[in-house]
């Protein structure tokens, strides 16, 4: 097949010497043209594969020839469309299992709902699709043949540019746009002076011109070409698309990403330590770390209130905050939102999430204050009900804990059960059951903070038990059963949660990218074509002049310009009795 | 902030109305068809008979074509360049070749004018289909205006939205075409799938005229999100194109075997090639958009999540379709993969956009989980 539009210029006139370029020469290509390999025989039909003559050839090939095969094979545009479809069907497999990279919990909790299928699917990496073996091989192959196409097509090109405008067909009636023009005697205007007009307007009209025989006694003829740029848009496409990949690796190597949650009033500082959770690049180096730090001063959230339809849709987040490039740095004062990043030479924070932080103190046994902070509870629907767990290591004699939820606005449903009925704080209220016993913290097993093990404790209170969950409303105290302690709700805060990313690949991929769409842009929309005019003068004194056009590549204004070649020609020649004779 | 709720009913109102027209229009577009093709069968039952009276070998459209008067170079290009076979050509000279080749070989039985300019002939309900389909669009962008005023911002920030905007600009995008190209034998298809997408939007999915949600308060809704439009009406032209594509085909094979054609109405239709011609044109500037959709998609999730790709679902399916297409311009360069394979192709590709749009919006999770639904 053929490989580019430079490789059906070799086809049509490129080569010196196969004489009229017209559609009848297809299979006249240079014997070293990689093309004419994969053209197989020319002349075969265009819906036939013609792969079978190179397989009748392989045992002959030796090492080399074998090598050289396969690399054709891989460089071949078929393999290219082979590989580009394969490519957008192992896409899909992670569009319909979970990713670990995007939701490690999700993963796990898939594995255990399905322990037949769960662990086969891993071991195909189908939670890992786009790390994959099998994923990388398919676009590393993409882009070794993207490599082994895009070299000797450059070349190739750069050759092309360089080289004149191929010769004059002598048939030009056989391409595929032809047409001819007859200046009467009159006018006076003699083939000489046609031809180099013509080539004047080509050359206006942006060819590249070139005049044969201008001076001779036969036929003046002009050969011109437009349009070289079409093909360097492709390479440039091309091209691009490997400096996305790399941007890509470069993202991934060098970069890091971390979150953090943040109660009003609280600070971050960007070291490693701070971190609720840090994802770091292939070659993240602890030196990267931009030493800004941010406080939450207030997190102001407003709820759809004017219409019933969305009622309580949220409408605006803004996060006021006070940040410092490094630790000696002045404060200053900032707007953090949703869509509108913090940046700290070349970190950036992003605005990804908000609930309500219960600040709740628990009494141990022994009256002491065992814990008295803002706890953070996930939100779990629109209404912000959200699910807390509360841990109180530091409890004596026996530890203490409460799992359960907190509702910005505690309503009683019909059912008799309590539901939150808006996102904002109307009525907070801390519905928990309540442990004691060994939290298992000290076992250097690592706990998320927002899971609570029940397994090896005594539960106190709950639904279930005599003793009933524990309601608290704000500024509420409830005693534990047995005088374990006591756990008052003093207040709500708001906290927010943010990304923290860093990522130098991100530049190249936006440069690259768009010079991928510039580049699809000139080989989609500009025409590659040739123009042959030749004039030579009737026996009866009028000067007789034929073009003939030849698209290289997609080139659908090829007509139109035909026409407007033709309208500008006759003007030049035929404008004063403008005779109706072609 | 200034939500106009009772403009938003009339907006759902309007739209209505404006499904009812399309309705009218696409039985106009439907009688156009079963009509020329009921006349076409007759005319050429007729040039049967007169060609079998005179001469064996005429040329099989030569009884009903009145075209290609418009060629005048086609007198001078001598008789043997009609015989070349350009079979042999293959890659994109192949689709040179194709498309210069105006009447040479062609095996198609197709009356319509191959370069889909207008001919002289009369449609009346062609006509009817194509005013009435102009007033449901004035309709329908009355409907949508009003539900972006009502709603005091761009009309785009919910399924509902997207749907019926994306209808607008459907059959916007097809009657601008139509002002320069006669494609109204496309009309039965296009206008179907513009009432497919308002009726799934006002009765499926209705949503009333609210707020943006803070994550979709940027300017990059407004770019992206329009770019997509627009690339997904192109699309869903050269998705009907395709489709007319295969069965002309079909036809044409028959035809070639002196086999019954079947399906009479596809007369009207442009033969195979000039299809595949045109579609590719049209996905050429849609493949640049959707381009541009997977670019402003990466540089706003930048902006708003702190990567430009994570591999969300709503990504691996716009990254799919864009794969999709880029095979399918590799296709109309690949010997034996232009024609049927890469109508095909563009056909897959649409159905990527459909799913895309309709499932992973509303079953699959993920961050961008904005249908409203
Ligand atoms: C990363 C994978 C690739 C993508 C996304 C891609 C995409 C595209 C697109 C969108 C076009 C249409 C623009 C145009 O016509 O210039 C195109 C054209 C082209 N591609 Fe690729 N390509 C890829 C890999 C390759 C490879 C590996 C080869 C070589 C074997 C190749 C060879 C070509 C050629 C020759 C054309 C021009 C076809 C024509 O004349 O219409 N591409 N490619």
């Amino acid at each position: 097949m053929r490989k580019s539009i430079h490789d059906q210029g070799t086809a049509t006139g490129d080569s010196p010497g196969t004489g009229a370029p017209s559609r009848q020469d297809p299979g006249k290509l240079p014997p070293d043209s990689r093309s004419a390999e994969e053209n197989g025989k020319p002349g075969t039909k265009a819906d036939a594969p013609a792969a079978g003559t190179n397989d009748v050839m392989l045992p002959a090939l030796g090492f080399t020839g074998t090598l050289r095969f396969v690399w054709r094979q891989l460089t071949s545009m078929r393999t290219a469309l082979f590989l580009l479809l394969l490519l957008a069907v192992a896409a899909v497999p992670g569009s319909l299992f979970p990713q670990r990279p995007a939701n490690p919990a999700v993963v796990t909790q898939y594995i255990e709902e399905n322990p037949v299928t769960g662990p086969w699917l891993d071991r195909f990496q189908l939670f890992d699709v786009y790390s994959s073996v099998w994923f990388s091989a398919i676009y590393l192959l993409l882009f070794i043949s993207l490599v082994g196409c895009v070299i000797p097509r450059t070349a190739q090109h750069a050759k092309a540019i360089r080289s004149k405008p191929p010769r004059t067909p002598r048939r030009l009636s056989r391409l595929p746009h032809y047409g001819a023009m007859a200046i009467p005697a009159d006018n006076g205007i003699p083939a000489q002076q046609a031809a180099a007009d013509a080539a004047a307007v080509l050359k206006r009209r942006g060819y590249r011109v070139d005049m044969r025989d201008a001076d001779g006694p036969s036929f003046p003829s002009v050969g011109a070409e437009r349009g070289f740029i079409k093909e360097v848009g492709n390479l440039l496409f091309h091209i691009a698309l490997i400096g996305v990949l790399i941007s890509f690796a470069v993202s991934g190597l060098f970069g890091y990403r971390g979150q953090k949650i943040l109660v009003e009033g609280g600070t971050f500082i960007n070291n490693l330590v701070s971190y609720d959770s840090f994802d770091p690049g292939t070659n993240f180096s602890k030196g990267t770390l931009d030493p800004f730090s941010i406080q939450l001063n207030d997190f102001d959230v407003t709820f759809e209130r004017e219409t019933q339809a969305n009622y309580g849709q949220p409408i605006d987040f803004t996060a006021k905050v006070t940040t410092k490039t490094t630790p000696e740095a002045e404060p200053v004062k900032q707007v953090l939102e949703v869509n509108d990043p913090l940046s700290f030479n070349g970190t950036n924070v992003y605005l990804v999430g908000n609930g309500y932080a219960p600040v709740v103190t628990v009494r141990d046994g022994e009256g002491n204050i065992a814990l008295s902070e803002p706890v953070v509870a996930r939100v779990n629907d629109a209404a912000y009900t959200s699910t807390i767990v509360i841990k109180a290591p530091d409890a004596q004699p026996s530890q203490l804990s409460f799992v359960g939820l907190l509702l910005p606005t505690a309503m009683k449903a019909a059912n008799g059960q309590t539901v939150a009925g808006d996102p904002d704080p109307l009525n907070p209220q801390l519905l928990l059951d309540s442990y004691s016993g060994d939290l298992g913290l000290d076992e250097g097993v690592p706990t998320s903070v927002y899971t609570l093990d029940t397994s090896e404790l005594t539960q106190l209170n709950g639904r279930k038990l005599d003793t009933g969950g524990i309601v608290l409303q704000a500024n509420e105290t409830y005693e534990l059963p047995d005088g374990k302690g006591s756990i008052t709700f003093e207040g709500l805060k708001r906290y927010i949660g943010v990304d923290i990313t860093y990522d130098p690949g991100k530049y190249g991929a936006l440069i690259f990218s768009s010079l991928a769409v510039l580049g699809l842009m000139t080989t989609l929309f500009v025409g590659r074509r040739r123009v042959w005019v030749r004039a030579g003068t009737h026996e009866d004194g009028r000067t007789m002049v034929e073009y003939g056009f030849l698209a290289r590549g997609e080139d659908y204004r090829l007509e139109g310009e035909e026409k407007t070649l033709r309208t500008l020609l006759e003007k030049k020649w035929l404008a004063e009795n403008n005779p109706k004779d072609k | 902030m200034g939500i106009n709720e009772a403009l938003g009913e009339y907006s759902e109102l309007f739209m209505l109305l404006a499904a009812l027209t399309y309705l009218i229009a696409f039985g106009a577009f439907a009688w156009d068809m079963a009509a020329s093709s009921r006349k076409l069968a007759s005319v050429n039952r007729r040039a049967e008979r007169l060609n079998n009276s005179t001469s064996g070998a005429a040329h099989p459209d030569s009884a009903a074509d009145s075209v290609d008067e418009t060629e005048p170079a086609r007198a001078m290009v001598p008789a043997a360049g009609g015989t070349v076979s350009h079979e042999r050509l293959t890659g994109p000279e192949d689709r040179v070749a194709r498309v210069n080749t105006r009447s040479g070989g062609n095996r198609s039985d197709s009356v319509a004018d191959e370069s889909m300019s207008y001919t002289k002939e009369r449609r009346t309900a062609a006509r009817i289909g194509v005013a009435v389909s102009a007033l449901a669009f004035t309709v329908h962008l009355t409907a949508v205006l009003t539900r972006a005023i009502a709603a005091n911002r761009v009309p785009w920030g919910n399924m509902y939205e997207f749907a019926t905007t994306g209808a607008l600009v459907v059959a916007g995008v097809f009657l601008l075409a139509l002002t320069r190209k006669d494609l109204r034998f496309l009309g039965t298809f296009v206008i179907a799938l513009v009432l497919i997408m308002l009726t799934a939007a006002t009765i499926g999915i209705p949503t009333p005229v609210g707020n943006l949600v803070p994550a979709l308060q940027s300017y990059w809704l407004i770019i992206h999100v329009s770019v997509a439009v627009t690339a997904s009406a192109l699309f869903t032209l050269t998705f009907a194109m395709s489709v007319l594509q295969l069965l002309q085909t079909r036809r044409e094979a028959a035809l070639a075997e002196g086999r019954a054609p079947g399906m009479g109405f596809m007369r009207r239709i442009p033969a195979a090639l000039s299809l595949e011609n045109l579609a590719y044109r049209i996905n050429a500037v849609a493949f640049v958009l959707w381009t541009f959709t997977l670019m402003a998609g990466a540089i706003w999730a930048e902006e708003s999540w702190g990567r430009y790709w994570g591999w969300d679902t709503k990504e691996v399916w716009t990254f799919v379709i864009w794969v999709v297409f880029a095979g399918y311009l590799h296709a109309r360069a690949t010997r034996g993969w232009t024609g049927t394979r890469a109508a095909w192709l563009c056909i897959v590709g649409y159905l990527c956009i459909v799913f895309n749009f309709a499932i992973v919006n509303v079953y699959f999770s993920g961050l961008h989980s904005y249908s409203g639904i």
